[in-house]
């Protein structure tokens, strides 16, 4: 048993939402019963709610509602934190509504969804919300019964006391627990008791999904609303001179048109926030329709941005061609040294043998289904924003900061997310909405079009990455060196596998500048790393005769006896324990016979994952039949979910690895929707994907973005088998589309 | 503008609106049928899919003008209370991710159904080929497909 100390106090109480109870919403509802499969009209409404604390309240009946508090975007948190809550409640999940949480930074850390963390950083505080209420309810039923707490055990939401024979429902015994004071200590179950986390619990929000209402952002519709679209410069380096909105104001449906700036003069710009646009165009009418077509009556000028920028972004436009020549160049004379063990140059010049190879990878667009959109209801005093973000909190700041509200009268609402892959961290149209909605006085839904949210990106970096491995005589690994970089950031991490394997090792990064926006993608960096170093290690393997999964459990034994360096941010054990599961899962010595079959394994975001990818000929074209994915994450909460979160992740993967690609050509993106952008589709997926997970009690880790890198890897390796080419560029297939 | 009479999940509607007008934004901004979604615009995606006639159709390029007394069908008429055969499976197999795409995968899926009650698999991977899942569910897709396809 863990005893921990509570953070909740009376402040913690759910501060009642305007949105959420007043007469804006017109079609909304934030709650989910938890329950898909049983009857949901089980659940009854009580007359009455209790909050037990800013997570959780429960009704007079036994009903039990829990707040989700982080944006929800598809990795299924939403139904994965609560049943943390209910589990340490210890109440049965069919008695559980869910719904999500505003933004409320009184009661809810971190509301943010990015770097896989939500799990991860959510997992105490979850935990703690549900014993506490449990401990109340137990204090209740001992005060009431006139016995000692101690005595008083709860199962699947009901109260024992079993030397007396009394019993009663949480309902029973949520006012009077609503009325005491929050327990200073409480204690948490112990592992082996969880009933619902490591049981799998379907999608909360799965009903409201598969019969089409309203959840998305895109959907959200309230009384008095306007549609508004911008027009955004046509090319990264462009900025608006001027524009005549006679044609298009006389358009029919057409309010307004105008010019908005997406930032005061004088703000200082924080991390989340977008600068590559920030004077745009905005068409506001009746319907999206008609904005969409009173856009293209737009007769705008643009002209070229004359001065780098206070942040140093350089002016011009861009190409993809130099991009490539320019990183050539910065990795030849502008690297800097990030990590170095032992003598690399020693090293290498007494290799026997030196393998050396080039990697690279595009631009890529985000492309979440859901395309941006925002709502937004400004009014002198106050502001209501509703809408997709993975960055509430971050956002929050910045619309009080363009409006000049104070920032409790800012509200901001999540709605579940079609998608975000880190696109949703950037929140500038939340502003752009706001700004809009100051102006034309009335509640707006910002809407993008693929058009625009495809060529208003803020993409994955363009990579490019040297690796140089030194083998002995004896085809020992006894030099690495690797010198990676980006525009505009290295993906380097200088101190993850091999490093701590090899005893010379020097890790390099450099970067370019640029003028296009660029931000974090699922999993960012390792999404380029684990492709580049796990091809390289595959031929190295090769080159030294040996197994590709031997050759790497034989580094990974030695950073784990004997490591080189002291800041090796990995765990060599779980590391291979990962690669032994994947080998022993895929039968990989014993059934790989004829089959074309690569191997990866990668670890990021506190979590590992290894897979073995299976191709077979099929008419000349490679198809992949199966992958098997090992992962490690530690406790795994909703296992079905979480397979579902690793089958995506793999056909992500190779769909990036394979196809996705966006070029520049005069600062303009090439591709601005799916007839030019390719990604996976149906038949393109692997036939079959395998799962497993490594047991073990370690808390939770995060696993939106691990199993994302290391399939790239094992395809590339598995394509090598079934044709003897080595996949050095991403996208693996050129000119996919056209 | 101009006023259309449209038959939609088997109840009329009368709509007033420019004939050039989408099915999709028609749906979505008239008639608060926001089931059906936006993805690209151009055929590309198959989010917007409904059912013409019981043929899948992306809305986002059928004119309302188009549609005369054809009977449509989007998500939210498929069945009644949710219990379509695809639907079924889409919550047993757990399919959605964020969700997005599904309400145009699970129409595509029935205009399938409907032209080809037991597809292969290689029949189904050519009928969804125009419906893009970016959180990548498409194996649990097939498998649901395939479930609905059995019961
Ligand atoms: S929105 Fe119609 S196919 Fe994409
Ligand atoms: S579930 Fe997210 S796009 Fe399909």
């Amino acid at each position: 048993m863990t005893t921990v100390k509570t953070k909740l106090d009376r402040r913690s109480f759910i501060r009642s939402s305007a949105l959420a109870g007043g007469g804006l919403l017109l079609t909304f509802s934030w709650l989910a019963p938890a329950c898909t499969t049983d009857s949901p009209k089980q659940l009854t409404m009580p007359d009455e709610w209790y909050e037990l604390n800013g997570f959780l309240k429960i009704g007079n009946n036994g009903a039990v509602t829990i707040m989700s508090p982080n944006p929800e975007i598809g990795q299924n948190v939403k139904t994965s934190m609560p049943m943390i809550v209910a589990d340490e409640l210890d109440i049965d999940w069919k008695f559980v509504m869910v719904e999500q949480a505003p933004l409320n930074t009184d009661i809810f850390t971190r509301q943010l969804a990015g770097g896989s963390q939500s799990i991860r950083q959510g997992w105490n505080g979850l935990r703690m919300a549900g014993a506490t209420a449990r401990r109340m309810l137990r204090e209740a039923a001992a005060h009431e019964w006139k016995v000692p707490v101690d005595e008083i055990t709860t199962e699947a939401g009901v109260l024992y006391h079993t030397g007396s024979g009394k019993e009663a429902g949480y309902g029973e015994m949520a006012s009077a627990a609503a009325e005491l004071t929050v327990p200073e200590e409480v204690e948490l179950k112990d592992i082996k008791d969880f009933t619902i986390i490591g049981t799998s619990r379907k999608n909360v929000d799965g009903p409201k999904i598969v019969t089409g209402k309203p959840l998305f952002g895109l959907d959200y519709k309230a009384e008095g609303m306007v549609i508004a679209m911008i027009e955004h410069p046509p090319a990264f380096g462009m900025k608006l001179k001027s524009f005549d909105a006679t044609e298009a104001k006389a358009m029919p449906g057409i309010i307004d048109v105008f010019a908005i700036k997406t930032y005061n003069d004088d703000y200082e710009w924080q991390w989340s926030d977008v600068t590559s646009f920030t004077e745009l165009v905005a068409v506001v009418g009746k319907s999206t329709w008609e904005v969409m077509n009173a856009k293209l009556m737009l007769n705008v000028e643009w002209e070229p941005i004359a001065d780098d920028n206070a942040q140093g972004v350089p002016v011009g436009k861009e190409n993809t061609t130099d991009h490539y020549k320019k990183m050539e160049e910065a990795a030849a004379n502008s690297s800097r040294e990030r990590r170095r063990d032992g003598n690399p140059e020693e090293a290498f010049k007494n290799a026997a043998k030196v393998i050396e190879r080039t990697y690279t990878a595009p631009f890529q667009a985000h492309n979440p289904m859901e395309p941006m959109n925002f709502f937004a209801d400004v009014k002198d005093d106050f502001a209501q924003l509703a809408g997709p973000t993975q960055t509430p909190e971050f956002m929050e700041n910045t619309v009080a900061a363009r409006l000049g509200l104070p920032l409790e009268k800012v509200d901001v609402q999540m709605t579940r997310m079609g998608g975000g892959f880190g696109r949703r961290l950037y929140g500038h149209f939340m502003v752009e909405a706001a700004v809009i909605s100051q102006k034309v006085k009335a509640p707006v839904k910002l809407i993008y079009s693929r058009e625009d949210d495809m060529s208003y990106g803020i993409y994955r970096p363009a990579y490019h990455a040297l690796y140089r491995a030194a083998l002995d005589a004896d085809n020992n690994l006894i030099g690495f060196h690797v010198r990676m970089g980006g525009i505009p950031d290295s993906p380097l991490h200088a101190n993850r596998f091999p490093a701590g394997s090899v005893d010379n090792y020097l890790a390099e990064s450099f970067s370019v500048d640029t003028n296009i926006s660029t931000g974090a993608f699922r999993a960012p960096g390792s999404n380029f790393n684990a492709v580049a170093e796990q091809s390289f290690l595959d031929e190295v393997a090769e080159a030294a005769g040996k197994d590709p999964i031997q050759f790497r459990l034989d580094l990974l034994k030695r950073a784990q006896e004997n490591p080189v360096g002291s800041n090796n941010d990995y765990d060599a054990a779980r590391y291979a324990g990962v690669l032994e599961q994947v080998r022993e899962k895929s039968g990989w010595d014993t059934n790989s016979e004829g089959k074309s079959r690569g191997v990866a394994a990668y670890f990021c975001h506190n979590s590992y994952v290894a897979n073995v990818v299976d191709i077979a000929n099929k008419d000349g074209e490679p198809v992949i039949e199966k992958v098997y994915a090992s992962v490690d994450c530690g406790i795994v909460v909703n296992p079905d979910a979480a397979v579902n979160m690793t089958e995506g992740s793999i056909v992500d993967g190779i769909g990036h690895a394979m196809y996705s690609g966006l070029t520049f050509s005069e600062g303009q993106p090439e591709q601005n929707n799916f007839d030019m952008y390719r990604l996976i589709r149906h038949g393109e997926a692997p036939k079959e994907i395998e799962v497993h997970f490594v047991e073990n009690n370690i808390d939770p880790t995060g696993l939106g973005e691990p199993p994302y890198p290391p399939v790239m890897g094992a395809l590339a390796n598995a394509l090598y088998k079934a044709n003897g080419e080595r996949y050095y560029h991403q996208p693996f297939v050129k000119n996919s589309i056209g | 503008m101009a006023v259309f009479n449209l038959n939609i999940n088997g109840k009329q509607h009368e709509v007033d609106v420019d004939p050039s007008t989408p099915m999709l934004w028609v749906l979505r901004d008239h008639l608060d049928l926001v089931g059906t979604k936006f993805g690209c615009g151009i055929a590309q995606c198959g989010a917007c899919t409904i059912l013409v006639n019981g043929l899948a159709t992306r809305s986002c390029i059928t004119f309302v003008d188009s549609v005369g007394d054809k009977e449509i069908t989007t998500i939210e008429g498929l069945s009644e209370n949710g219990d379509h055969p695809l639907q079924k499976a889409w919550i047993e197999e757990d399919v959605p991710q964020c969700g997005y795409c599904q309400s145009g995968q699970i129409m595509n899926a029935a205009g399938l159904l409907n032209a080809n009650p037991s597809p292969s698999d290689e029949e189904i991977e050519m009928a969804m080929h125009g419906n893009i899942c970016r959180c990548g569910t498409y194996t649990r897709i097939k498998k649901a497909i395939k479930a609905a396809a059995n019961s």
